[in-house]
């Protein structure tokens, strides 16, 4: 355990609607889909057509330019539907499931003695390989590089967020063998921050443990990093969600994709808020149906209410990557006097007539309307409060909304992704799209430079 | 709910029309308009713009109900006589006398100011196809504060016009100009009206027209008597309180102090910035009282009068105060990092002690300093982040060293 790290800038968000730590099991999805947009910046070459028949673990399309990074089927089934967007962009992928479920088997890989190059093989073939992110960029990690760190946060502070130990919970043994396989494939250490001395992590070997307190975002991988080793020019390192590690050891203790989560069900909408056994890829509406819905008119988002990717609100499927299924009720409705009357049942970090100062321990439901409209950006020192990065968050906006390369390198952008400004975003007077911004900025970056 | 719904239903059909900003401007007045969020954060904080800038008014009422009282009482008290010993609440002052005679000067500049101001946003609004933006609801209310209570209409007109166009919408609307817009305002009638603005007769209604009449009421500033070694006749008491001669709504310093207490409560001002200018204002006070003492300046020199005034008494005469809460912490034109706030803080009180011991003319320096230091603003910050990018840069070397 090396020592701590203490945030102290930040805000945490209580809603209604925390998951009660109960688990269930759901009957086997009908359809499943993969949207390649969780694949950010990869443009998909198909391997298989509509109507082609796969196994459960075949590949479906690999990155164009990068025939070695594929994304793999959840399922056995036949790809029933290959939907387009505009230019042909593809959207979603159907796939209907078997009765009769078959498997693809890879190698398996002991991870205590294997080479890097056949760990790196192993996850690229068995479809592990998007779950691995890297700074610079926050893309998936280029396989050619050896990082100098890895960064893993072994909590999550977002609000609602699943609680990482009941997520990976009966999996210690993949996700040792996750970890001490990830030790070997950077020049550095797996980093892992943690908030508690007795959870899964703490036992686990081939890591360097780091006790993380504070308010959100401690729980972030970029805070801790922040705190850290920040990345430097030039540097790479990768970054690794927890819930992903269960997957990635299985693929190497047993060579098959076993695409099997425990995701959170949250939100103030939801009855009965709890945690369901599914699969990438699998519908959401027998789970929201199950749980039972306060309202009808909702927002299903896949991940939390900061990060989350919106998603059908009816037909919607678990996205790749997110451990939390969040929904909130729409706020598509006028406010009488709504910008100058007092307001008790909202979040604000000011005290302009907003009273949550008030109750810090009250937990709050929330809509999705914006409270106001978008504006150009007149407050300043608001941000700073809830950013703990060593960071001018206010001046690195502006330099990506006017895309000054040099600036935008020179203020730390290589050091951030666009999950750091979610909660500047958040408490934004101006209601700008701040990830949004930062994410364009990264792609620039990305394109120009990296 | 009628209401609702025909105003959704017009919304609908302004909608991608050249009216349409104006219309929404009216609408989200009403109501807090339906938008959801799309893409980033689900969901957002309670407070925009709009909330933000009807704090700062709901700071500034206080000191524009003082003024209408104060504008009848200055006019009655230079007639009558200035009642001895008053305390805040004295009926001397709170009296409807004061209050109508105030009522008829002042509303018609606070109505001329957002007309014509509000007018203008409304019109680039509708030109340049953007929402109407919150920041002229402020300014609409900071800029009949800070004229003389005689000024003419149509000179203010003039001025907000100026203001708004130059100051603020060249550079692109709220969020985007350099100088601070009501600032601006005051200037352009400062340097256009010098004779209107300045001098001993403006700061008391009728005076002026009185001028060399047998009836004759004197409406000097105590800035002005000090600046001419003459003998200034009002207590500190008034001066605190607010019984003095000056523009409209800055010279009440309780009620200044209390709506500077409920911005940076609120966290809507910048209590760096309020602190380090009357922090400025006190060191330049104290130098020249030592300039004093050490007798480089003796009794007699124009400047003895305002450098000999004990350095703490600089904040409850003039509109230091003023400046410091209402003008200096505009977000827009200030220094824009915490650190750079506490320079642009002290130099912006340093500086105002300095004009307005060094320039007798017109001895209020308050709001040069705040237009010197919005245009040094961006440098200022440009440092501060230097700063930040270096230890970057150092972290990187010692690296690869």
């Amino acid at each position: 355990m090396s020592k701590g790290i203490k945030v102290k800038r930040g805000l945490d968000l209580r809603l209604v609607g925390e998951a009660s730590k109960e688990l269930v099991s759901t009957r086997e999805s009908n359809t499943y889909v993969i949207k390649p947009s969780d694949f950010h910046l990869v443009v998909p070459k198909m391997i298989v057509k509509e109507g082609g028949r796969l196994k459960k673990g075949d590949p479906i399309f690999y990155a164009k330019g990068n025939e070695d990074l594929k994304v793999l089927s959840p399922v056995s089934g036949t790809l029933t539907k290959i939907e387009r967007g505009a230019k042909r962009v593809i959207l979603r992928i159907f796939i209907e499931a078997d009765a009769q479920q078959e498997e693809t088997v890879y190698n398996t890989v002991d991870s205590s003695s294997a080479k890097p190059e056949e760990i790196k093989k192993a996850w690229l073939q068995g479809g592990c390989w998007p779950f691995i992110m890297q700074r610079p960029y926050d893309v998936i990690a280029n396989q050619g590089t050896t990082p100098r760190d890895i960064f893993i946060s072994g909590f999550s502070t977002a609000p609602l967020a699943a609680d990482v130990d009941f997520v990976l919970q009966g999996k210690e043994k993949e996700v040792q063998a996750a970890l001490t396989a990830l030790s070997k494939l950077t020049s550095g250490k797996v980093h892992v921050g943690v908030n508690s001395t007795s959870g899964l992590f703490a036992a686990m070997k081939d890591i360097e443990l780091h006790q993380v307190s504070g308010p959100h975002p401690a729980g972030n991988v970029g805070t801790q990093i922040n705190k850290l080793s920040p990345v430097n020019k030039g540097e790479t390192v990768w970054t690794i969600a927890p819930q992903h590690l269960a997957i990635m050891g299985e693929m190497l203790l047993t060579g098959k994709y076993n695409p099997e989560r425990i995701i959170a069900f949250v939100g103030s909408s939801l009855e009965n808020p709890k945690y369901f056994k599914t699969k990438i890829g699998a519908e959401l509406d027998p789970i929201i149906q199950e749980i039972g819905l306060k309202e009808e008119n909702v927002r299903v988002i896949n991940g939390d209410v900061l990060t989350g990717v919106q998603t059908e609100k009816q037909g919607g499927h678990l996205g790749f990557a997110n451990s939390v299924v969040t929904v909130i009720p729409e706020g598509d409705d006028y406010e009488f006097f709504g910008w100058n009357k007092p307001v008790f049942d909202k979040i604000s970090t000011s005290r302009a007539l907003t009273f949550s100062w008030l109750n810090p321990k009250k937990k709050y439901e929330l809509t999705t309307n914006t409270n106001g409209e978008h504006r150009a950006f007149v407050l300043t020192g608001n941000y700073e409060e809830v950013f703990p990065l060593d960071i001018y968050p206010l001046q690195t906006l502006k330099a990506c909304m006017v895309k000054d390369l040099d600036q935008m390198e020179a203020l730390g952008m290589y050091e951030v992704a666009p999950e750091d400004f979610a909660l500047t975003e958040f408490i934004c007077v101006s209601k700008q799209p701040h990830q949004q911004i930062i994410r364009e900025g990264l792609d620039l970056m990305y394109k120009e430079i990296g | 709910m009628g209401l609702k719904e025909n105003l959704h239903k017009l919304k609908m059909k302004y909608e991608g029309k050249k009216m349409a900003p104006a219309f929404n401007a009216l609408h989200t007045f009403l109501y807090l308009p339906n938008m959801i969020t799309k893409g980033g954060t689900h969901i957002k904080a309670a407070d925009d713009l709009k909330r933000t800038m009807n704090t700062v008014i709901l700071a500034l009422v206080p000191c524009l109900i003082f003024g209408m009282f104060n504008a009848g009482f200055q006019h009655y008290a230079a007639i009558n006589g200035m009642p001895e010993g008053m305390s805040f609440f004295s009926t001397a002052f709170w009296n409807m006398d004061n209050f109508l005679l105030g009522l008829v000067t002042v509303l018609p500049l606070v109505i001329v100011s957002y007309g014509v101001g509000l007018a203008i946003e409304f019109l680039f609004a509708v030109i340049k196809g953007h929402e109407v933006e919150e920041g002229y609801l402020v300014t609409g209310m900071l800029v009949p504060l800070i004229v003389p209570v005689d000024i003419p209409l149509w000179m203010l007109a003039v001025a907000v016009a100026f203001g708004v166009v130059i100051g603020k919408e060249v550079f692109g609307g709220t969020g985007m100009n350099i100088l601070n817009p009501a600032l601006t305002i005051r200037a352009f009638l400062f340097f256009a009206y010098p004779t209107w603005m300045s001098g001993d007769k403006v700061w008391v209604h009728e005076a002026v027209e009185r001028a060399g009449t047998p009836d004759a009421i004197s409406g000097e500033t105590i800035l002005g008597s000090y600046a001419q070694n003459s003998d200034v006749m009002y207590s500190l008491q008034d001066m605190f309180f607010g019984f003095i001669p000056g523009s409209v709504g800055e010279t009440s310093k309780l009620l200044i102090i209390i709506g500077a207490l409920f911005l940076i409560f609120t966290k809507v001002g910048s209590w760096r910035i309020i602190l380090s200018t009357l922090i400025g204002a006190l060191v330049m006070g104290l130098i020249f009282n030592g300039v004093v003492d050490a007798g480089w300046i003796q009794e007699g020199s124009k400047f003895f009068g305002l450098m000999s005034v004990p350095f703490w008494q600089h904040l409850i005469i003039g509109s230091i105060l003023f400046g410091a809460v209402y003008m200096a912490t505009d977000p827009v034109s200030a220094a824009q990092t915490n650190k750079g706030k506490w320079i642009y803080g002290f130099l912006i009180g340093f500086i105002s002690i300095l004009i307005r011991v060094f320039n007798p003319a017109y001895p209020e320096g308050v709001f040069l300093a705040i237009l010197l230091m919005n245009v040094f603003a961006p440098t200022i910050d440009h440092y501060v982040i230097q700063g930040n990018i270096n230890k970057r840069k150092k972290r990187l070397k010692v690296k690869t060293a």
